[in-house]
């Protein structure tokens, strides 16, 4: 930490017993002490990859900031810096946003729910921030959002990430009907124990999973319920890195950041075919030409030859050229080679080009790679029942 | 043959005077798995104190730092195929690199393997 910045103070996140009585090493990421891996032969970032990718894997994620946003005019306002369709998102569906500075840069990226409740008529949203970025993204909003919109923080709640192929049948065995009829990018809410666990199907490891949101308080009854389950372990943050990059999705404050918009960061999905043609979102007029004539630079993914990883930031070059930086790297358990995620120049941006990376002072050949690394086994609605769903 | 350690989670297994170089059971476990291990060549100069070999869990990269001034006899080989080995046999087959001491006095500030475990148990 250099002398400027303000000393940080580290929190507890509702689960550290809970974490350290099963061996975890705790390291501060997010402001918070977060378990980055857990002691013992079932322990440790390999093994714990393994097991989400083959069963369940439990991770604490409760430094993430959740959400009330709510009032008349809830979506219509939200739209004014996140550029998905959030007037069109109907109740009980998830959504994948951005929420953009006034010059379109990407201040955080987010999980929109609409949570208004049948026959409900105020519109209720809840949102899911990144941890490093809440208290900022808390400020922002209070200060964008009309006065007569509701921002409540629920800071009294946990939230836990089931994840893995076994997740739904062992969420099914805690709470009987809460994943069956749920869908990818769905959420719904059920009674457990006598408080509400408000569920989302989906997660950040490419696998069918869910987020799973709980009194703060009792949130270690939910965890020791899962975990009764063999086919549930705790897994950590070391883990859930190398899952999302194999997965291919991006981290904030390393491969998206204030100074990079939606086109540059190979998000331009985020934006919604309606806010594309209509606009009326923070820096529009920058990212819908970003759309038409392309962007200076992309977000690409690497495979890496041999088995050095090539790590955040490492220099990329096309024989002399500097050309780019990764910005996220590491070995892939599942890949069992190193991967890596970078900005290229985009005239270098077409899967297959030969690049290079730097790593200490020596060339490591890399090649740009379609993402996802893993293929994601995401539980989606069947298109045919979309389809009648919708109409 | 004397084992040596550091306050860095080295060890040096002297035996004339010539020596062997890894990381500690101890420096293993923080690590966690063991990704990539990059050792120096034959004929490379270390120094005291300065990075001799990189090693790279799933989530980080680690100098490894020389304990004794010398020149490089062998970096091992066996690290390449198999960079778990410094997990399974940290102070025994997944050894660094060996070398010949320059200057054995450089040993007298490193720790006997109680004094390390001492060490160790202070942390």
């Amino acid at each position: 930490m250099s002398e400027s910045e303000e000393p940080i103070e580290i929190e507890a996140l509702p689960l550290d017993a809970w974490h350290r009585a099963r061996g975890a090493r705790m390291v501060p990421f997010a402001g918070y002490e977060m378990p980055i891996q857990y002691a013992g032969p079932q322990g440790g970032i390999m093994a714990e990859h393994f097991w989400t990718r083959e069963h369940a894997g439990l991770f604490d994620v409760s430094h993430m900031g959740q959400l009330i946003v709510e009032g008349e005019g809830a979506a219509e306002a939200l739209e004014a810096f996140l550029p998905g369709d959030i007037s069109g998102l109907k109740p009980g569906r998830i959504r994948y946003s951005l929420l953009l500075a006034e010059d379109g840069g990407i201040l955080d990226d987010l999980m929109v729910t609409n949570v208004t409740p049948p026959g409900g008529e105020t519109p209720r949203f809840y949102i899911v921030v990144n941890g490093a970025t809440k208290w900022d993204d808390i400020a922002f909003l209070r200060e964008h959002l009309p006065d007569e919109i509701t921002l409540t923080h629920l800071d009294d709640r946990g939230l836990l990430a089931l994840q893995g192929p076994e997740a739904a049948a062992v969420l099914e065995a805690i709470a009987p009907g809460a994943a069956d009829g749920l869908y990818f990018m769905q959420g719904t809410s059920v009674e457990w124990r006598g408080e509400q666990l408000g569920i989302g199907r989906g997660g950040y490891t490419g696998e069918d999973g869910f987020e799973l949101s709980f009194p703060a308080e009792r949130l270690a009854e939910l965890a020791e319920a899962l975990c009764a389950d063999d086919r549930v372990r705790p897994v950590g943050l070391g883990a859930r890195d190398s899952l999302r990059l194999e997965a291919g999705l991006p981290l904030y404050g390393h491969d998206l950041d204030e100074n990079i918009d939606p086109v540059e960061g190979s998000a331009a999905f985020a934006i919604s075919k309606r806010r594309r043609e209509q606009g009326g979102f923070h820096g529009a007029d920058r990212i819908l030409r970003a759309l038409t004539d392309g962007a200076p630079r992309k977000l690409v993914g690497f495979t890496v030859e041999g088995r050095m990883p090539v790590r955040e930031g490492a220099s990329i070059y096309s024989d002399e050229a500097l050309i780019g930086r990764i910005t996220s790297g590491g070995f892939a358990p599942s890949v069992g080679a190193p991967i890596a995620m970078g900005y290229v120049d985009t005239q270098y941006s077409a899967p297959g080009t030969p690049l290079e990376a730097e790593v200490r002072g020596k060339r490591v050949p890399l090649t740009v790679e379609t993402m996802p690394f893993m293929p994601h086994r995401y539980h989606r609605q069947p298109r045919n029942q979309a389809t009648g769903a919708s109409k | 043959m004397t084992r040596y350690f550091t306050q860095d989670h080295e060890w040096i297994e002297v035996e004339g005077d010539t020596a062997t170089v890894g990381i500690t059971d101890y420096a293993q476990s923080q690590l966690g798995d063991i990704v990539f291990v990059e050792v120096p060549g034959e004929g490379a100069a270390v120094t005291k104190g300065d990075e001799a070999a990189v090693v790279e869990s799933v989530k980080a990269a680690s100098d490894v730092y020389s304990p004794v001034s010398g020149t490089v006899i062998e970096g091992n080989p066996a690290l390449e195929d198999d960079p778990a080995l410094v997990n399974s046999a940290p102070e025994g087959d997944g050894w660094f690199f060996k070398l010949t001491i320059a200057d054995a006095g450089e040993l007298d500030g490193l720790m006997d393997g109680s004094a390390y475990k001492d060490f160790v148990a202070g942390l």
